[in-house]
């Protein structure tokens, strides 16, 4: 072959499609394998716990019947179509979820890959070059397929490697992979319909969330209720594929079918419009800034609410799940002494509940620290940037510039840990009786955890003020708090490496009665590293 | 430390140095700038002009030397220095979800406040839409935010760090009007540029670095001296004796056609000798800046090549 007979560019709407692709695949080289191996290990590793914590089919029926009962718990998880099996609890357990995880997965997939490189102007230098109309949407479909495909293989490669059933396996990793494939498409149609990348994630995951909501209220319905909802939503029909339960087959087709119409339909828009437009036009803002808008504190304020609006109505809902469980979940643990065992050990003793709500409580101010630690970063981001020097350049001095920030990171922590045990007691008070009792105690309770959500803050602050190019390291420093936090006493480990996380100092309230020392002494220490983050940033050099 | 700050400095600096890690930013730079007037600051990029600045905003500390702004010490008064002054940063980045209005209108107050009849007119003028979002705007279109936001205040003094990149021959048109206005309502002006058409229309003394270091200051007229003016001229006769005249350089000869360069202050006794051999036809392309900073930078070139 010489050079001249190379072959002919292809032409026509898809050309270009597996460079593409390609280009993807490597830019995802991280994402992608993360995104499997952590969904995948989650199963896995999820079915061998269930394995080890419900060892007899005696067990397993036990949990079964006690789960039927809790309408709650239904909507969380949906119902467990066959008990006698681990796999069948697995499924159970992670069918719903792995699936609306694997579902994001390709909604975030396909957006970076077609709005966002549009919005950042990517897109327009790949097509000026010899690349098709369709091909960036057939290769990010294609990207978030493949992804999508590997993560069925790995469930069901890894159930069968520990004595699962081999149909029941490759249903479960088909339900993963097939919620994958549908809401990448439904993410190729909201990319073509919104401007930006944001718009056309929050659109689609809105969708995402509405499958979950329709599927939860179809599971919990009483007999004669409206359980035929689970119909309306595609991650009800994942569910109804009964994995490990005399499998129905003839759920993927509908699957299937659901993909290939949103296919078509994103192609069909893309064919209409121009580069850079979406369907549903951006609206104009404002052409002056309000009173508000006037300082640092509201321009800071401004850039964070949305964000913290997004997490505080995440914290409702998930608080007044987790606390409307409190009763069913003891009773669960109850029965089966290990669990009880590890519950204990992240909440404390005495009642059962309360070691529940409690651990609950922890977990809802693990998730706080982090809309904290990202707070406090926007400093960072800002910095980078470029977008701080002009505000520097006002009349504005480091310390105020950096407390505009602090202060929405700060209350805003506190404000989510308010909304995090109202919720909670709201929803136990509501199937437990006792509604504003429950709703002040745990109010109270979250509120105890205030301090560790301000450290773990701080320490943030401090990395941007005396070492900004190791900013980032406040996300490894709170990852290792979480970890330790959450598994450290599932794996029991020792007591020094326990204490290096500042959640493990507060009291457990309210399985345990709060005491003030270690309130006040973590205070002061988040004060104190953020006196040593101020005195930092006015020293360096800033941009 | 130097005397440099009379009534009349808006700027003085002097042998200020600054180092990143194994860089030396700025190596003993001095700018001066006085009250009223609008200095050109040139020089290639990465010369050092944006580190200037951000030390003269009190956004970097300077390793040595001295630096003055509006009497005050740039790191030390930063606050009541900003009030007095106005920015526009080389690469404007907005934040995504305000709009174009807001970020002027937030801009302005930040320092204290803009004129609302000015703003408009300057919306008008630089035909930019206050209602759209930050993410939607073009370079040229981000640059005009911040463009409106300095030029609407009513600051003594403002710090312009190549404001033109991005914009299009019409739109720098407007800038170059509105700077002539700033000049003419007793503003002083610090435009650093490496476009030399831009410095030369609109500056009164002009300060060109190179690797930190400053190689030439003075008015645009003192600076001229320092240039030739090359010459083409087509002679009655062969030219005779032009290559002993002083100032003459790179003569050519070509039949009856020569080409020169010549120092400016040499020129009347050549068109004389021109003159004398009988000019059928003359060119001759006047000195520009272009021409002197390209004098300093080839001679960087040179010890490139040299090594």
């Amino acid at each position: 072959m010489t050079a001249l007979t190379a072959r002919p560019a292809a032409t026509g709407p898809l050309a270009g499609t597996l460079p593409l692709a390609r280009l993807a695949l490597r830019r995802d080289r991280l994402m992608v394998p993360a995104w499997v191996l952590g969904l995948g290990l989650m199963t896995v590793g999820g079915a061998s716990s269930i394995a080890a914590l419900y060892d007899t089919p005696a067990s397993r029926i036990g949990l079964a019947r006690s789960m039927a009962g809790n309408g709650s718990l239904r909507a969380l998880y949906g119902p467990v179509f066959d008990a006698s099996t681990t796999g069948g609890l697995t499924a159970w357990r992670f069918g719903v979820f792995g699936a609306a995880l694997a579902g994001l997965m390709g909604i975030l997939l396909v957006v970076r890959h077609t709005r966002d490189e549009e919005e950042a102007g990517r897109l327009e230098l790949v097509g000026a070059a010899a690349v098709g109309r369709r091909a960036p949407l057939t290769a990010a479909l294609l990207t978030a397929s493949g992804a999508g495909i590997a993560l069925g293989l790995l469930v069901a490669v890894g159930l069968c490697a520990q004595g699962e059933g081999v149909a029941g396996s490759f249903a479960l990793g088909l339900a993963f992979t097939l919620s994958t494939v549908v809401f990448a498409s439904l993410a190729g149609v909201t990319a073509q319909l919104a401007e930006t990348g944001r718009a056309a994630r929050s659109l689609a995951g809105t969708v995402l969330g509405l499958a979950f909501l329709l599927r939860a209220a179809g599971d919990s319905a009483q007999d004669g209720g409206p359980s035929w909802l689970v119909w309306a939503s595609p991650l009800g029909w994942t569910e109804q594929l009964r994995p490990f339960a005399d499998e129905r087959w003839w759920v993927v087709p509908l699957l299937l079918g659901a993909a290939s119409a949103l296919t078509a339909v994103a192609h069909a828009l893309v064919a209409r419009r121009d580069l850079d437009a979406g369907l549903l036009a951006s609206r104009p803002g404002p052409a002056t800034a309000s009173r508000r808008l006037s300082g640092p504190f509201g321009l800071a304020w401004r850039l964070q609410r949305g964000s913290l609006y997004g997490w505080a109505a995440g914290f409702a809902v998930a608080g007044l799940a987790f606390g409307s469980l409190a009763d069913g979940v003891a009773d669960l643990i109850r029965d089966n002494a290990r669990l009880a065992d590890v519950f204990r050990r992240i909440g404390g003793a005495q009642q059962l509940t309360d070691t529940y709500l409690a651990s609950m409580v922890s977990l809802l101010a693990m998730l706080a620290s982090v809309y904290t630690v990202q707070s406090v970063l926007r400093l960072h981001g800002e910095e980078t940037s470029g977008r701080a020097e002009p505000v520097l350049a006002g009349a504005v001095s480091r310390l105020r510039w950096a407390a505009s920030h602090l202060v929405p990171a700060g209350l805003g922590g506190l404000a989510l840990l308010l909304v995090a045990g109202l919720s909670l007691g709201l929803g136990h008070g509501a199937t437990g009786g006792d509604l504003p009792g429950q709703a002040s105690r745990m109010t109270g309770a979250a509120l105890v955890l205030a301090p560790a959500v301000w450290f773990t803050g701080a320490t943030a602050f401090v990395l941007h003020g005396v070492v900004p190019r190791a900013a980032g390291a406040a996300w490894g420093l709170l990852g290792f708090f979480l970890l330790v936090g959450l598994y450290g006493p599932v794996l029991d480990l020792p007591r020094p490496v326990l204490d290096l996380s500042p959640f493990s100092h507060l009291p457990k309230v309210p399985a345990e009665d709060p005491t003030a020392l270690p309130l006040i002494v973590l205070g002061l220490l988040a004060a104190a590293l953020t006196a040593v983050g101020a005195a930092g940033l006015r020293r360096r050099d800033l941009g | 430390m130097t005397t440099a700050t009379t009534a009349g400095t808006a700027i003085a600096v002097s042998g200020l140095h600054k180092s990143f890690g194994r860089t030396h930013a700025l190596d003993g730079l001095d700018l001066e700038v006085g009250t009223g007037e609008v200095h050109g600051f040139l020089g290639p990029n990465g010369s050092g002009k944006s580190t200037t600045i951000r030390i003269l905003l009190g956004l970097l500390r300077a390793d040595g030397g001295s630096a003055r702004l509006l009497g005050g010490d740039p790191w030390r008064d930063a606050v009541p220095l900003h009030r007095r002054l106005a920015y526009v940063p080389g690469d404007v980045t907005l934040w995504r979800n305000l709009t174009g209005g807001e970020v002027i209108d937030l801009l302005g107050r930040l320092r204290g406040g803009l004129n609302p009849r000015r703003r408009d007119d300057l919306l008008e003028r630089f035909e930019l839409d206050p209602t759209k979002k930050g993410r939607a705007y073009s370079k040229g279109n981000r640059q005009k935010v911040a463009l409106v936001a300095a030029l609407a205040s009513d600051a003594e003094l403002l710090i312009l760090d190549e404001p033109t990149a991005g914009l299009d021959p019409l739109m720098e048109e407007v800038f170059r009007s509105c700077v002539t206005e700033e000049r003419s309502r007793g503003r002083t002006v610090l435009l650093s540029s490496h476009i030399l058409s831009e410095v030369e229309a609109l500056c009164d003394r002009v300060t060109i670095i190179r690797k930190g270091r400053t190689v030439e200051t003075g008015t645009l007229a003192e600076l001229r001296h320092l240039t030739r003016t090359s010459v083409t001229a087509e002679l009655g006769a062969g030219p005779d004796g032009l290559d002993r005249l002083p100032g003459v350089h790179d003569l050519e000869t070509t039949g009856n056609r020569v080409r020169l360069q010549v120092d400016s202050d040499s020129l009347g006794p050549v068109l004389q000798r021109l003159t004398e051999a009988g000019v059928r036809s003359l060119t001759s392309t006047p000195p520009t800046l272009e021409e002197l900073f390209l004098r300093h930078y080839r001679n960087d070139l040179g010890e490139v090549v040299s090594r």
